[in-house]
């Protein structure tokens, strides 16, 4: 088989990826930048370039703010290959992919693992209707190509939910209704981190900005909600939110969901690299050292694909780990990158200070992590509801695989990503065990579907 | 229904949805281009026979499922529109083939 050969291949071209690769290759390192999407910026910085020429300016200062780097990745001497479908990472550090149905073989040096973050699943009754779409896909829908739904509702809670709806009132476009499902208990519980927020307050000022002018817009905001759930028979008729014990009803079309992000797993778990249950942020994480080094040996994890830090975090970890990867392959010297990593490492405190205050003030609600609906569905691929994985549980299913076997939960073309941290905790719940023990899917090649012509169609020599 | 909100859409195309002629701006993906056109149903679930169209835009839950050019389950937010492109819903026949 002909691999193509590069001392560094970087899954992803996000912040973290792009720090990655134009700090590796100002070192002359051979980079590989694989993406699946068609430009570069990840979700964070989508479809930058291409409103570089527009005057959207409701777009915000954070989003332009990622220009520069993406500009800097241009000029690089970079191999970036986008739309490119990473369906194999060995531990042995090979990576197979796919672009147009065709596919291909690289080998690195020093693997890194930039794959970024997903939305967390938001699994309440209705979420399966058509109709129903998660709140960064609404803003991909803006970003990309300025398409937008008017009289929308958006539920739920996070920066990224407060954003979206910010660059909706900004852009003029009206909204039916935020219902705001953050638990009032969590401001008196991130109160206590806020010895953090001194530290970087230039976040937390610009979230209340963004709030601030969403409630000032006159927007229709409900919160202190507990419990809520979408209606209708084969797309969405209405919401129904229950407040101090009453469900009251708000008829709409269209309902963006949001609770939250969580690393993007599936990459990092079938090379082999551990992972630990995060309890402020109640997901999983990729376990790695303060260089991004994961437990395989050459593949490093870099950005919100390790732990849910951000984008501003996730380009100073890249930077971090792409010296790691440099020493590794004996291209600065340990002292260097000593040196060289401290300017990054200082921004990345910064950045890291906050955490415990935003983890503690958008932690969803476990009602809104685990269905409380026995009709709701779990795996929105094989259809498998609460019921279904309950007894399940109740006939001696003991984990994730076994689950699987029971119900199919799981085994679709999402492969786990849209049901996984449901299933780990609605285990560890009914089995009365902690969410480690409970555990996770194991993740498997191919890691994205494939057919099989586009297995076929490896290069062979 | 969604619409957009650029003043300028650039270059038209003309793609096909169930036999109608739909024309959609030229750097559109297929799930996009088909939401502006007012299209939400892009596929029935094998099991219940549910209805679904995109959730997440990002390649993510592969509920964005749908035949192009006669292939069933090509990711509709990851794929661009070309011009001459068929699209139909992904469907069960009611032998349970598709």
């Amino acid at each position: 088989m002909n691999s193509a050969k590069y001392d560094i291949i970087i899954i992803g071209a996000g912040p973290a990826g792009i720090s990655a690769a134009v700090l590796a290759d100002q070192h002359k390192a051979s980079v590989l930048v694989l993406d699946e999407n068609c430009a570069p910026g990840g979700q964070i910085y989508r479809a930058i370039e291409k409103n570089q020429k527009s005057d959207n300016e409701w777009l915000g200062q954070s989003y332009q703010d990622g220009l520069p780097l993406i500009e800097d990745f241009r000029r690089s001497r970079v191999n970036y290959q986008h739309s490119a479908k990473v369906w194999h990472l060995s531990g042995a550090k090979a990576v197979h992919y796919s672009v147009n149905g065709k596919s291909h073989s690289a080998k690195g040096g020093q693997i890194l693992v930039a794959t970024g973050a997903q939305e967390r699943p938001f699994p309440v009754l209705g979420w399966t209707l058509n109709g129903v779409m998660s709140a960064g896909a609404a803003q991909i829908l803006l970003k990309e190509s300025g398409v937008v739904y008017e009289d929308a509702v958006f539920v739920g809670t996070g920066p990224l939910l407060y954003l979206i709806v910010h660059q909706y009132i900004s852009a003029g476009i009206p909204i039916k209704a935020i219902i705001d499902t953050t638990p009032r208990g969590n401001y008196l519980r991130a109160l206590r981190h806020s010895f953090g927020v001194l530290k970087n307050t230039k976040n937390i000022f610009q979230g209340w900005r963004w709030k601030w002018e969403i409630i000032k817009s006159g927007t229709l905001y409900i919160s202190n909600i507990s419990d809520v759930r979408i209606n209708g028979s084969d797309s969405v008729a209405s919401v129904e939110y229950c407040q101090r014990s009453k469900w009251k009803n708000l008829n709409c079309k269209q309902v963006f969901l949001h609770q939250g992000v969580t690393p993007e797993l599936n990459t990092s778990l079938s090379a082999g690299c551990d992972k630990s249950w995060d309890a402020r942020q109640a997901c999983w994480t990729i376990d790695v050292d303060q260089y991004g080094q994961s437990s395989v040996d050459g593949i490093s994890v870099a950005g919100d694909a390790s732990s849910i830090a951000g984008g501003v975090a996730a380009a100073q970890r890249g930077s971090i780990a792409a010296l790691n990867m440099l020493y590794n392959l004996e291209l600065i010297s340990r002292g260097d990158r000593k040196v060289l990593s401290k300017p990054f490492k200082k921004k990345l405190s910064k950045e890291m200070a906050v955490r415990p205050f935003i983890d503690s003030l958008f932690k969803p609600h476990v009602r809104y992590r685990t269905p409380q609906d026995n009709e709701t569905i779990v795996c929105r691929c094989e259809e498998v509801t609460l019921a279904q994985i309950k007894e399940s549980i109740g006939v001696g299913c003991k984990g994730p695989s076994q689950l699987k076997s029971f119900t199919r939960c799981g085994m679709g073309p999402c492969q786990g990503r849209l049901c996984g941290l449901s299933v780990t905790e609605i285990l560890a719940k009914e089995l009365e065990i902690r969410e480690e023990q409970a555990g996770y899917y194991n993740a498997r090649p191919p890691i994205k579907p494939v057919t099989l012509a586009e297995l076929a169609s490896l290069d062979e020599t | 229904m969604f619409k957009s909100i650029n003043s300028n859409q650039g270059e038209l195309i003309t793609i096909y949805f169930e036999g109608k002629t739909l024309n959609v701006p030229k750097d559109y993906n297929v799930a996009t281009a088909l939401l502006w056109a007012g299209v939400c149903d892009f596929r029935e679930t094998t099991l219940n026979n549910m209805k679904r169209g995109p959730y997440c835009m990002m390649g993510v839950c592969f509920d964005c499922l749908i035949n192009i050019n006669g292939m069933d389950n090509q990711q509709s937010c990851t794929i661009q529109v070309s011009d001459g492109m068929k699209i139909k819903r992904q469907v069960i026949n009611s032998s349970g083939k598709k």
